[in-house]
């Protein structure tokens, strides 16, 4: 592979690199995600209630 | 069934419920079971969390113990008492064995089974194998313990471990992949919160990177040599341990960060939309920044600039995990002055910062003519790895253990507070005298007279290191003080009677 062609696939890798950058930022940004990612930020504050764990204790022995 | 609905209970009376709907009569029953004072049923399986984490504690003693007995060793040589198996060579991998992969692996093992679980609404998927990783990866740390100090070692640093220890490892951790990716697809809600994507990313590159790495050929039980040969050899190994950095001390705990701060603070996280960008922006640039550890080797000279070109664009990533931790508690500073488990976590993001910072500085050809092969580089990796990630998993550890024992906070804040003075002098101590001796060594190293030789021996460097060397000292013993306090609340913590320890600064909003 000759040395321009080496190069001008370099340029071609770091311009899709970029694009898929800027694919992520717009995605992540997008109007119609905002829900889905404010339900999943909340994940962590409300676990299934359906669920005993060691740390679902009753509010236990008043 | 009766856990199920025992469950339902407990939360209308904790009014989080946002749940299926509840079964008549439910209630009820869920008072008469709480009414018995009836034994803690589990649907989640906490079993090999709690494992995890008291190891945790343990190998975290352990691990630091050796560092000091090999810092002190630095000051006072005779302290190897001629043994061969007590020499700084077969300490020194033993103590990053130790820390890294005991400590903060049996960390990580506890956190990501313990996050994957209520963040996906299942129990483990596998829980036998589950067990089966924990008392597997307990072996491989006896085997290391065991090996390194009989001077057993593939020569790899961070991969020292011969290859019948190598194989271990990788079925291990094929069976965590197993357990962690079971559990994600058997998840019950929609969306894969990103510390799993975090934790995700940490599994399967660990694997990747520990299999291409220990490709060696055996030629007794306990010896093998690489399947690489020179120059290939080091890049092969720095791609492996700097992205055992980037994915094993910085995304996994990443992934603890974003799920423990949010429920240390009680609200969400500051910005999911950057968390969603910097994990990939972070796990893709990381891949590349390994060859910053062979400037000015016979590495071809386009690969030292491209490892270093990728380590200064990590700073960007590592920066926005940083911000996205910090700000969450935007609101909520006050929380910080009387709940040490919250100082712990936004020091660690602290230190994280100013690691990656320092990074990418020390990543540029000129400075790393300097720094390369002095203590400064030590400096470096204690402020990320005592600073960061001890700093978080001691506060997550803290976080923890109480959720997996029945009690709302740990036996004593007050020793919380007494380990985060403690672990915080220690670590400032160890890293400015680190980053002092470094540049001095690198300083002294560099000197020449006006005819060209140099003006200092090396032994005139190392005995200029030496103040150094006993303040590190000072400060190492301080960390590993700051384990005992922990382990002392923590067994404390561990023997009340569930429940009885309740109120306080530490309760979060569960």
């Amino acid at each position: 592979m000759s040395l321009d062609t080496l190069n001008l696939l370099r340029g071609i890798a770091t311009l899709l690199a970029m694009g898929a950058f800027v694919a992520v930022v717009l995605w992540a940004w997008s109007r119609r995600r905002r829900e889905t990612f404010d339900a999943a930020a909340r994940l962590p504050l409300e676990e299934d209630p359906g669920f005993v764990g060691a740390d679902r204790q009753p509010p236990a022995r008043r | 069934m009766t856990a199920y609905q025992f469950g339902q209970a407990a939360s209308v009376a904790a009014g989080t419920l946002d749940g299926p709907p509840l079964v008549a009569g439910a209630g009820a029953k869920g008072a008469a079971a709480h009414d018995e004072g009836a034994a803690v049923r589990t649907d989640y399986t906490d079993g090999v969390v709690r494992q995890f984490a008291i190891m945790t504690v343990v190998w975290g003693i352990v691990g630091m113990l050796v560092g000091v007995i090999i810092a002190a060793q630095l000051l006072f040589p005779a302290l190897n008492f001629d043994l061969p198996f007590l020499t700084y060579s077969r300490l020194r991998p033993l103590h990053t064995n130790a820390v890294i992969f005991a400590f903060g692996g049996s960390a990580l093992f506890a956190t990501s089974y313990y996050i994957v679980q209520r963040t996906c609404h299942t129990p483990l998927f596998l829980p036998g194998l589950a067990q089966f990783t924990f008392w597997g990866w307990q072996l491989i740390i006896l085997l290391a313990a065991v090996t390194l100090p009989l001077g057993i070692t593939s020569g790899k640093e961070y991969a020292e471990l011969e290859w019948p220890i190598d194989l271990a490892i990788a079925v291990v951790w094929v069976a965590y992949a197993v357990v962690f990716f079971g559990t994600l697809a058997i998840r019950k809600v929609k969306h894969i919160y990103v510390a799993n994507w975090f934790f995700a990313a940490y599994i399967i590159t660990i694997a990747v990177l520990h299999i291409v790495n220990s490709a060696e050929v055996p030629v007794t039980l306990t010896k093998s040599y690489s399947a690489y040969s020179g120059v290939t050899d080091a890049m092969v190994q720095w791609w492996y341990g700097h992205n055992a950095v980037g994915f094993f001390l910085t995304a996994a705990f990443l992934g603890m960060m974003y799920y423990f701060i949010p429920k240390q603070a009680g609200r969400p996280i500051y910005s999911y939309r950057l968390s969603i960008v910097h994990f990939w922006s972070l796990i893709s640039i990381y891949m590349w920044a390994g060859p910053h550890h062979l400037h000015y080797t016979t590495l071809p000279d386009w690969v030292q600039t491209l490892g270093m070109v990728f380590s200064l664009m990590l700073l960007a990533p590592s920066w926005g995990g940083m911000i996205n931790g910090i700000m969450t508690l935007s609101g909520a500073w006050h929380k910080l002055r009387t709940d040490p488990i919250l100082k712990f976590l936004i020091v660690s993001l602290s230190f994280y910062g100013m690691s990656t910072f320092e990074g990418p500085m020390m990543s540029i050809k000129t400075v790393n003519a300097l720094s390369h092969y002095t203590d400064w580089t030590i400096g470096h990796v204690h402020s990320g790895a005592l600073g960061w990630v001890a700093m978080v998993s001691v506060g997550t550890m803290y976080a923890l253990v109480p959720r997996l024992y029945g009690q709302t906070k740990m036996w004593s804040t007050r020793l919380i507070d007494w380990h985060f003075w403690t672990t915080t002098i220690g670590i400032v101590l160890y890293v400015a005298s680190m980053w002092i001796a470094g540049v001095m060594q690198g300083l002294m190293w560099r000197a020449t007279n006006a005819d060209g030789t140099l003006t200092y021996t090396f032994v005139e460097a190392l005995k200029a290191t030496y103040p150094y060397y006993a303040v590190r000292l000072v400060g190492g013993t301080l960390v590993l003080a700051g384990m005992f306090i922990m382990a002392y609340n923590v067994a404390k913590t561990i023997g009340q009677r569930r429940g009885a320890l309740e109120g306080g600064p530490a309760v979060a909003s569960a």
